[in-house]
């Protein structure tokens, strides 16, 4: 019995590492804002090299699980689900990663009046997809509670939105130069866009689990 | 001679196998949940087992029914009963192995003035209107009962997969031993009083002649598995069986469990031993066995989906299928005397 099992188990802690890429990452890109806003140069250069290792790792988990439901026939009815799941999943850690890169290719100077709300934009988009992944995980283990999770997802995503239309208020109201105000537009709506990415996630696991409780 | 006489009874029994099998094994298969190859040997071999040593029960009851006394008879009350089968189901309505042979017998009986035994025929009858009830019914209860305990153990999706896997190919072992114990009768029991197959010796054990006559039909029902079912399995998840594979499981387990109590005469035994009602040994249909289950947990989920218009065409089927399958057999055995002189009764 233990053999039928051994794969199984393999691809369930393949499944972990990979949610586990995801949370860390969403870790990774807050501490990451966090530091450039605050000019820790170092400290960001290393949080730009862990999100790319990161993403680099859930990518080829993501693969090596997509071949391995196919390889040994699993989870028939679910499998079209879960490969969704996890391709909209990895979605959210290449935003993650997007964000940092850009922000160290093109390192904006954010005028000091908006960088609270910035971090706190960051903050509650790091929390909608920290929900996220509770509610993926919860879709394989414990699928009562995904819906706990996915209303938080919601309410942060809700939030994220809100700051991000005060941000650009409050940017487009000053006197800087057309060009920096676009240039600063476009950094809130990528670190907002996460929070919509772990949204579209929600969305596709609240229709997964109504299909699985049936 | 013996065996062009079984000839209508292997090709009932290959017709049973090619469709019947799909009711045990279709939605594994059809998910691919098991192989299809696994599933045809599980179903071949448990189906024979099934047959050889539970098969007598309900057996009797249709000897009972109508004592079909020459090979002739047995032989055109076989072809009578698969060619209804066959007929309905071209017209693509829903019919039974074990409702055709019910209406062939009592055409035999009709045609040859036999008595029929009609205490025998209300048990029979009222076996077809229960069974499918008592399959909704064990199928509520399991599926309530199975998805408690899913919401209490919280496995691992993939966890619930392999489980599911071993769930069904148990129960399709289950289903396959108790659809050859009580659909054996259609295929093989008007033959068991007039083939005279003698007892076999070997090594200590002796093998009846009627046990050999079920394993001859066991056999047909097993060719049947192996060169026409995978066809009606891997369609079927289109169909009325299109269920996920934890409610196939919760279905076809209920169907083994009704099929079980229709034909253990151990369990009859046992139960009228204990002073409790038994439930006569009676040939039922699978198929009404599924759509029963499915009922059952379409109730429990609220009722929504239900397409009420199948039970309508089930019942018209309890009433529909004997009938045309008595005339069929009244013209025939018409025919088999006085076109061919061929002996349908003998002396009473």
């Amino acid at each position: 019995m233990a053999i039928l099992f051994k794969a199984t188990k393999m691809l369930e802690s393949k499944i972990d590492h990979f949610l586990d890429a995801v949370s860390e990452g969403n870790l990774v890109f807050k501490q990451g804002i966090q530091d450039y806003l605050e000019n820790n140069h170092n400290r960001f250069a290393e949080h730009v090299a862990n999100i790319n290792r990161l993403e680099e790792a859930a990518d080829k988990l993501r693969r090596e699980i997509e071949s391995a439901l196919y390889e040994q026939s699993l989870i028939p009815e679910q499998r079209g689900d879960v490969m969704r799941l996890l391709e909209a999943s990895d979605d959210v850690i290449d935003t993650a990663k997007e964000v940092l890169l850009q922000l160290d290719i093109q390192q904006p100077r954010f005028p000091r009046e908006i960088t609270g709300d910035l971090r706190r934009l960051s903050e509650q988009v790091m929390q909608a997809a920290e929900a996220l992944v509770l509610a993926a995980r919860a879709f394989f283990r414990n699928i009562s509670a995904v819906k706990d999770h996915l209303h938080k997802v919601y309410f942060f995503e809700r939030e994220a939105d809100n700051l991000g239309m005060t941000l650009m208020r409050t940017i487009y109201g000053g006197s800087a130069s057309l060009a920096e105000k676009n240039h600063w537009r476009y950094f809130i709506t990528v670190i907002d866009s996460l929070a919509d990415k772990a949204e579209a996630v929600a969305d596709l696991l609240g229709i997964y689990t109504i299909k699985r409780t049936l | 001679m013996i065996f062009f006489s079984l000839s209508s009874g292997l090709f009932l029994g290959w017709s049973l196998g090619a469709n019947d099998a799909a009711n045990i094994f279709g939605t594994a298969v059809g998910s691919r949940m098991i192989r299809f190859r696994t599933a045809a040997l599980l179903a071949g071999l448990f189906v024979t087992i099934g047959a050889v040593i539970s098969g007598a029960g309900a057996s009797d009851t249709l000897g009972a029914l109508g004592a079909v006394n020459a090979l002739g008879g047995a032989f055109t009350v076989a072809l009578a009963a698969a060619l209804s089968v066959t007929w309905m189901t071209r017209l693509k309505l829903p019919v039974s192995t074990s409702q055709a042979i019910v209406g062939s017998i009592i055409g035999w009986n009709f045609f040859t003035h036999n008595p029929t035994d009609w205490h025998v025929l209300k048990n029979i009858a009222l076996s077809w209107v229960t069974s499918p009830i008592l399959a909704a019914l064990f199928s509520a209860v399991i599926f309530i009962a199975f998805r408690a305990y899913l919401k209490r153990i919280r496995l691992h999706l993939l966890h619930i997969d392999m489980h599911t896997r071993i769930g069904l190919i148990m129960v399709g072992i289950m289903g396959a031993y108790s659809l050859g114990a009580n659909n054996i009768a259609n295929v093989m029991g008007v033959f068991v009083s007039v083939v005279p197959l003698r007892d076999f010796h070997w090594a200590g054990w002796v093998i009846t002649g009627r046990e050999i006559l079920f394993f001859i039909g066991g056999l047909a029902i097993a060719l049947g598995i192996f060169t026409y079912s995978r066809k009606v399995m891997e369609t079927v998840g289109g169909s009325l069986l299109k269920l996920t594979p934890t409610a196939a499981f919760v279905v076809v387990l209920s169907e083994a469990l009704v099929l079980f109590l229709f034909s253990s005469v151990t369990l009859h035994n046992h139960l009228q031993a204990w002073g409790l009602p038994a439930l006569p040994l009676v040939p039922i249909s699978s198929s009404q066995l599924v759509i029963g289950g499915v009922l059952g947990i379409g109730l429990v989920k609220g009722g929504h989906g239900i397409r009420w218009r199948v039970l309508t065409e089930i019942a018209a089927g309890w009433i529909a299928t004997p009938v045309l399958a008595g005339v069929i057999s009244f013209i025939l055995l018409f025919i088999m005397r006085n076109v061919f002189a061929m002996t349908v009764a003998g002396a009473t």
